[in-house]
């Protein structure tokens, strides 16, 4: 196949992977905080978070698949799975191979959660964390091909996307110190405007406060 | 006073308390059995679920974001 | 942090010469001999049958029968292949029950003979005594454990935090497993699956040391309406009594005269339920089919229509009220939630507030409401988190609000008939006493 060809399938499905990634980590933080995508069932924000993972791996592979093809540059196939192993641009190519590692870890346990239990599970899906600023670092470099760093609209794209993943994470970690006890709950509830008789159905605590969540931290 | 076999048992839905965090995933994959209350969290109907909801069951055990909900013969 | 008195207080309601779970001075290990006898060597599976044909239950508030416990265990440690573990839980998380901790510190050596009994019925390697930390009674029960040359089990004693929740099983399993003292889904049940994955027998002190005087004594003596179980008495101000008496015996004579001038009488513990009294004044002798108890009422589930729990009775003067006895019970309640469980975290809570805002007297137009909510609240956390915490402190409330309703109604009023008073009830907050 025509080299640029590869070249050019490569960046496409680089940038898409990562804009999918990043969806996919926006989506996960919303699962973890109970955000409802609004007008969808409660079931879209697992759901989804869940399919695009899976599109990300498709277009992802494809990148790989590009890259190790390409007559261009020199990327053995091991290299697409064990770091700093290719020839061309060792480092830059092989933070791209870690981010893979990491993230083959996440799915595959995703995909085994309920055999393996809730404990094993979390503990692996937290490399998500480090495997998608990874990502961004390889991308960053490696986006432009020239050498160069990434620039033009691509950057602005990444810059868009990490700023998407810092926010979510913000709101994550704003979230967990609004965490409920039955101390802040009962507060909440002896609060001197609280109204205890909020209609059922509508899934609101007495005044604003976080509704009480139950559930391991 | 031996117990039926398992195979036999129709399924039922249970929930982990100490895991559920009342996502409500499990609410609209299982509307026959499930329902939330005023709080996002499930209340179980205790019979068994119907033959043609038992793949749907399978998939709110799999897709539930804690692992919380369950099926026991 | 609570801090635990040890009952000073305790009395014998027994006569004579039957033999006693509570001795009025704590003994030490010769003085247990001497009184008592040598526990008879008995091989596990005559334990189980012994067990069973006493008709021996639970004394921490399930009221399990005790033989299909060790059964249980037993074949579990047999099928595994698994060496079972005793607990003997004394923790007594309950503020308003002192019974266990009077136990432990007037007759450990009762309890550790039933903890050897169990262990030899399920065949166990080890037991441990759960306590109540900062109560002294891990010394206490160190100190009588070392006395005790010949026993085969080693027994270690363990503090447990002084918490409402703490002694639930599946919590001091988990406390026990090096984890938190908060109460555990179990994908299998503590009997097949407890300490460190064993079978694991878990005991109330007192059920162990009944069960040490079984042993002596014989089924056929247990049978016989001549044994005793311990109750704690609540009697309005004056501080509680460990009592041991027999069962079936009168409210009255049990709890005191003042029966029969309360208001109610609170049955179970705070997880139990407040019941009126009939007033003495000419009414016909109360029956649990009116809901109310009387000063004749034999202090069995039959006789007052509810469980008796851990023994736990209260007895609530006229001049108190009842709405704010429960509503800081509720409020402790609450508080003691693990909040691991989001309707019995979201649940209780809120109906501590409403009882609290019911405790205080002030017209108030939405009664109906408040009680239609309460009821609602009580609805959804039953049976809905991994322990009976939510279900019990539902129960409470619920049977507050029928046998105080006008007093309830009275507060909507804007009228209390104990207004200002302080609740009498020990939740281990600051606003305890007079």
């Amino acid at each position: 196949m025509d080299s640029a060809v590869m070249w050019y399938a490569g960046q496409a499905t680089g940038i898409v992977s990562l804009v999918l990634f990043t969806l996919v980590m926006a989506l996960g933080i919303g699962v973890r905080e109970r955000t409802r995508i609004p007008g969808m069932p409660r079931l879209a924000t697992v759901a989804l978070h869940r399919s695009l993972s899976l599109l990300a791996v498709v277009f992802m592979t494809v990148h790989i698949v590009t890259a190790v093809a390409d007559s261009y540059v020199n990327i053995s196939p091991l290299a697409a799975l064990v770091p700093f192993s290719s020839s061309y641009r060792p480092l830059w190519v092989g933070l791209g191979t870690v981010a893979v590692d990491l993230m083959l870890a996440v799915v595959a346990t995703s995909l085994l959660r309920a055999r393996l239990g809730r404990r094993a599970w979390r503990a692996v899906h937290w490399l998500a964390y480090a495997s998608w600023p990874v990502a961004v670092l390889h991308g960053v470099k490696l986006g432009n091909g020239t050498g160069h760093l990434m620039s033009g609209w691509m950057l602005w794209l990444t810059a868009g996307c990490v700023g998407s993943v810092l926010a979510a994470i913000l709101y994550r970690v704003t979230a967990a110190r609004r965490r409920s006890t039955p101390d802040s709950v009962l507060t909440a509830a002896e609060a001197p405007t609280a109204d205890w008789h909020a209609a059922p159905g509508r899934h609101r605590a007495v005044s604003g406060a976080p509704i009480g969540e139950g559930g391991r931290r | 006073m031996a117990d039926p076999p398992t195979a036999s048992r129709p399924p039922r839905a249970t929930v982990d308390w100490t895991a559920c965090r009342g996502h409500g995933a499990c609410a609209d994959l299982l509307p026959e059995r499930i329902t939330l209350d005023e709080w996002g969290y499930p209340i179980i109907d205790p019979d068994p679920v119907p033959d043609r909801a038992r793949r749907r069951a399978r998939k709110a055990v799999s897709e539930c974001p804690a692992l919380a909900l369950r099926l026991r013969p | 942090m609570r801090t635990t008195v040890l009952p000073t207080d305790v009395r014998s309601l027994v006569s004579g010469t039957s033999p006693r779970l509570l001795p009025l001075e704590p003994l030490d290990f010769s003085a247990h001999r001497a009184l008592y006898g040598s526990t008879p060597r008995i091989d596990g599976a005559r334990v189980i049958e012994m067990a069973d044909r006493a008709g021996l239950t639970g004394q921490g508030g399930a009221g399990f029968p005790v033989h299909r416990k060790m059964a249980a265990v037993r074949e579990a440690a047999e099928r595994t292949g698994r060496r079972a573990v005793v607990v003997a839980n004394g923790s007594e998380g309950e503020p308003a029950s002192a019974k266990d901790k009077a136990l432990l510190w007037h007759s450990p050596h009762l309890v550790l003979d039933g903890v050897e009994l169990a262990a030899t019925a399920v065949g166990a390697s080890r037991a441990f005594v759960a306590v109540e930390a900062h109560s002294g009674l891990r010394w206490r029960l160190r100190t009588a454990s070392e006395q005790r040359a010949g026993s085969r089990v080693p027994v270690t004693i363990v503090e447990v935090p002084p918490r409402f929740l703490s002694g639930q099983e599946t919590a001091l399993v988990s406390l026990l497993n090096g984890g938190p003292a908060k109460p555990r889904f179990q994908a299998r049940p503590v009997f097949e699956d407890g300490v460190d994955g064993a079978p694991t027998l878990l005991h109330n002190v007192e059920t162990l040391a009944h069960l040490a005087l079984i042993a002596r004594h014989g089924p056929a003596w247990y049978r016989s309406g001549a044994t005793t179980t311990l109750f704690t008495v609540h009697r309005g101000d004056a501080a509680p009594a460990v009592v041991e008496a027999s069962p079936g015996l009168s409210l009255e004579r049990l709890a005191g005269p003042g029966v029969a001038d309360a208001q109610a009488v609170l049955v179970g513990g705070y997880h139990g339920s407040w019941l009126p009294v009939a007033s003495a004044s000419g009414s016909p002798r109360a029956t649990p089919a009116d809901g109310r108890v009387g000063p004749a009422t034999p202090v069995t589930a039959e006789g007052l229509g509810v469980p008796l729990g851990a023994g736990m009775i209260a007895v609530l003067p006229q001049d108190r009220c009842g709405i704010v006895e429960t509503a800081a019970i509720l409020r402790f309640l609450a508080l003691e939630s693990a909040g691991q469980c989001g309707p019995c975290l979201n649940g209780l809570p809120r109906i501590a507030a409403a009882f609290g805002a019911l405790a205080r007297p002030a017209p108030r137009a939405d009664l109906v409401r408040v009680r239609e909510s309460l009821s609602r609240w009580a609805g959804l956390v039953t049976g809905r988190g991994a322990c009976r915490h939510p279900d019990g402190s539902a129960r409470l409330a619920l049977s507050a609000l029928t046998t105080f309703a006008a007093e309830a109604d009275a507060h909507a009023h804007g009228r209390c008939r104990a207004p200002g008073r302080p609740p009498m009830l020990p939740t281990g907050t600051a606003e305890q006493g007079a």
